[in-house]
Order: C-alpha cells, then structure tokens, then sequence
C-alpha cells in the first residue's frame, strides 16, 4: 500500500477520533432512579440490637474503610441505677467483632448503632469551603472526594462524630448511606446485613413506607436533637443516658 | 479642557481591568466543571460519581433467583429474617461469575457464636447460650441446621 504523507496526515485524526470513541465505549443506561422521589433516612430499632457488629463488618467490606476507621460503629452502654447521667460506654474496634461478655449485674446494658445521621440542616456540609460536600437532592450528605481538599473542617463540625480524613485519600469520607446501592434498588449494606431488623433503610418519601405508621406508634428520637440538625437517623427505645 | 489631559492613563487603567476581567472568565469557563450549581453549590456529577460505585453485596434477592431450594429451608425457620450475605459474606462476583468465584463455606463456630453467645448486654428474648458449655466442643452444624435451626427431633426446640 503506497500511503502519501498527505494521506497519512488526513487519516491520522480521523483514526485517532474513532479509536477514541471505541475506548469510551457506549454510555451506560441511564438508570429510571428519580432523585427527586426520594427522601432517605434509617430507623435503628435499639430493643432488637445485639451488638453481633455484622453492621460494622458490612460497612467496611462494601465501602473499602480502612482499619481502624468507621462509617457506622456500635457503642455499648452501661448505665447504672443511681448514675443514670455517666454511662459508661465502650466500642471496641468499633464493635466489629462483637462485645465482651457483659455479666448480669447492677444497672442496665444496650446497643446503639451509631452512623451519619444524614441531617437535612447538616452542619458538616454548611462549613466546606469549597463545596466538597453536600446534602442531594434525596436527602443523603455525600463527599466529593474529587473536590474535598482535606481541610478536615467537617470533620469538626459534626456533632456525631461522623467523619474522618481517609489515611491515604486525605479527603474527607463519611457514611453515604450505600448511595451506589439505594439508587440501583437495594438496601444499605449495614441494613442488608442485620441479622435482627435493628437497621432499616426508610424513605420518608415513599407513602407506602412502614415508617411512616411506625414514627406514629413508637416513641422514637434522634440524637442531639437540640442542635437541631434535622437528623434522620430514628431511634426507637433510646435511652435517655445516650449521649 | 485641560481636565481631561491626561485621561488616557485612566482609560489605560481601565482596559487593563476589563481585559483581566475577561481573562478571569474565560478561565473560570474552563475550570468549573459543568455540572457545579445543577442542584446547588457543588459538582452535580459527584452525585452520579458516588452512585456509580460498584456494589459488593448482592443482596438476598439477587442470591434467590438460583438459590431457591435455601430459600424454601430458611423460611420455614427461625433464620428466615438473616439474609444470605450476613453469613456468607459478600458476593456479589459470585452472582455475576457463578463458575468462577466459589464462596467458602463459613466455620460455624466462629459464626453462630458471634450472634448467639450469652451476654447481659443483649436482649432477653434473643437466644443465647454459653458456647463451652452448650455443646462441649461439638460443631453447631452437627445439631442445628444454619438455614433452619430448630432441632428437629425435639420438637419446637429453640
């Protein structure tokens, strides 16, 4: 094949710009995920919590946290009788592997699952400087960690305890509550994993959503509620000594 | 008339502004990406970014479609509410290579135990035992069948 230089220089973009739309690929489907349906929250049904950790395991498996870090963990509480305002509370390796043996004695012991509360007046999204972080439109507060510049304010502005700077990101990572999940239809990995129910994905949107009738019927809470973040994490049967 | 003798040092002045101003937009056009503002004061692709992340755990609908025969088993039983993976562990390469990606099966001891052993911290009405001393080194799967755990042979055991 005798190829001029003319030629040549003719076909050279032309084969480059299909090469390059081979590499692309065809898009991906736009999945039928309305954002604007949705409005998502969690019930954590204390009374129904066993401290197995599965949760925490979960977690880490699906999201790749790093050890020593947690998206959700769980605490366990000791309150006794007549100290009902000096819990003590421990979580060690975030609950992971579950609890030390708690014997009967004096006072009382539980569970809290603990997450990001996903609050709708968030204030871990309201200090970024550089718009890395964000309550969407469903109601989740998600990282961009493409924005974040690690500057770690978020992670002092929330009141829960919530985030972290990934150790080898350096960006800020929190709880997305399984964005990647709830958008393709399935639950959160913490949720999809309980072994007792004590962890429900709700959307507060949905009319057709057991939490609906349940907020009605329970005496449910959410914590700090007089920083009044507008958290979304429902606990039924808190105690009062959780902090 | 003398007045504006020297406005030409001003109207210099200006342009210089302008033009950096034009400069400024120009580059804030290539830098910010499309997306930030589609919904509020950040990128609206992250959103899509985030969404677009693999998922590790199948979920039990996913593992139901060829698991059918374990799906009649543990509804009978009182494991009927513990989905697939919160035991198995994630698989959701097994869901899409079946042939390739075989899940291990998990050591009872270790597992059973994590949800079942005795603790004041738990609640009442969750079943317990003290592991040593329920079976005396006996594996659980010898008596209790994961999928639906009820002895069989003793009736309605727990």
């Amino acid at each position: 094949m005798n190829l001029s230089r003319r030629h040549f220089l003719v076909l050279m973009p032309a084969a480059a710009i299909a090469w390059k739309s081979v590499l692309a690929g065809t898009p991906e489907q736009a999945s039928n995920y309305k954002i604007s349906e949705h409005w998502w929250g969690m019930l954590i049904d204390i009374p129904k919590c066993i401290g197995c950790g599965n949760c925490v395991r979960a977690c880490q498996a699906e999201n790749d946290v790093p050890d020593g870090y947690f998206r959700t963990w769980v605490e366990r509480y000791h309150v006794e009788d007549e100290n009902m305002t000096n819990p003590q509370v421990i979580s060690p390796d975030g609950g992971k592997e579950g609890f030390p043996i708690a014997t009967e004695d004096a006072g009382k012991y539980f569970f809290v699952p603990k997450m990001c509360n996903h609050c709708s007046d968030s204030p871990c999204t309201q200090v970024c400087p550089v718009g890395a972080t964000f309550v969407t439109p469903d109601g989740v507060v998600l990282v961009d960690p493409k924005y974040c510049l690690g500057c770690a304010y978020c992670v002092q502005a929330c009141p829960y305890g919530c985030r972290y700077i990934h150790p080898d990101k350096k960006v800020a990572d929190k709880c997305s509550l399984c964005y990647h999940r709830i958008t393709k239809g399935l639950t959160t990995a913490c949720c999809e994993n309980c072994p007792t129910g004590a962890r429900q994905l709700v959307d507060l949107k949905n009319p057709k959503d057991p939490i609906h009738e349940f907020l009605k019927t329970h005496s449910v809470q959410v914590l700090k509620p007089q920083m009044a973040t507008g958290a979304k994490a429902y606990y039924n049967g808190l105690d009062g000594s959780v902090r | 008339m003398n007045l504006f003798k020297d406005a030409g040092h001003l109207f210099r002045f200006a342009g210089l502004f302008v033009l950096a101003f034009i400069v400024f937009l120009v580059v804030r056009g290539y830098v910010v990406p499309k997306s930030f503002g589609q919904y509020g004061h950040y990128r609206g692709n992250a959103i899509t970014e985030i969404a677009a992340r693999p998922v590790k755990f199948a979920g039990h609908e996913t593992c139901e479609t060829c698991h059918t025969d374990v799906l009649d088993t543990k509804s009978k039983g009182k494991h009927a509410h513990v989905n697939c993976e919160a035991c198995h562990g994630p698989l959701a390469k097994h869901a899409e290579d079946p042939a390739s990606v075989v899940p291990v099966k998990p050591d009872t001891a270790v597992l059973c135990a994590r949800c079942h052993t005795a603790s004041a911290a738990k609640p009442k009405s969750f079943p317990q035992v003290d592991p040593a001393n329920h079976s005396n080194g006996v594996p659980c799967e010898t008596c209790h069948h994961p999928h639906n755990p009820a002895i069989a042979d003793a009736g309605a055991a727990k």
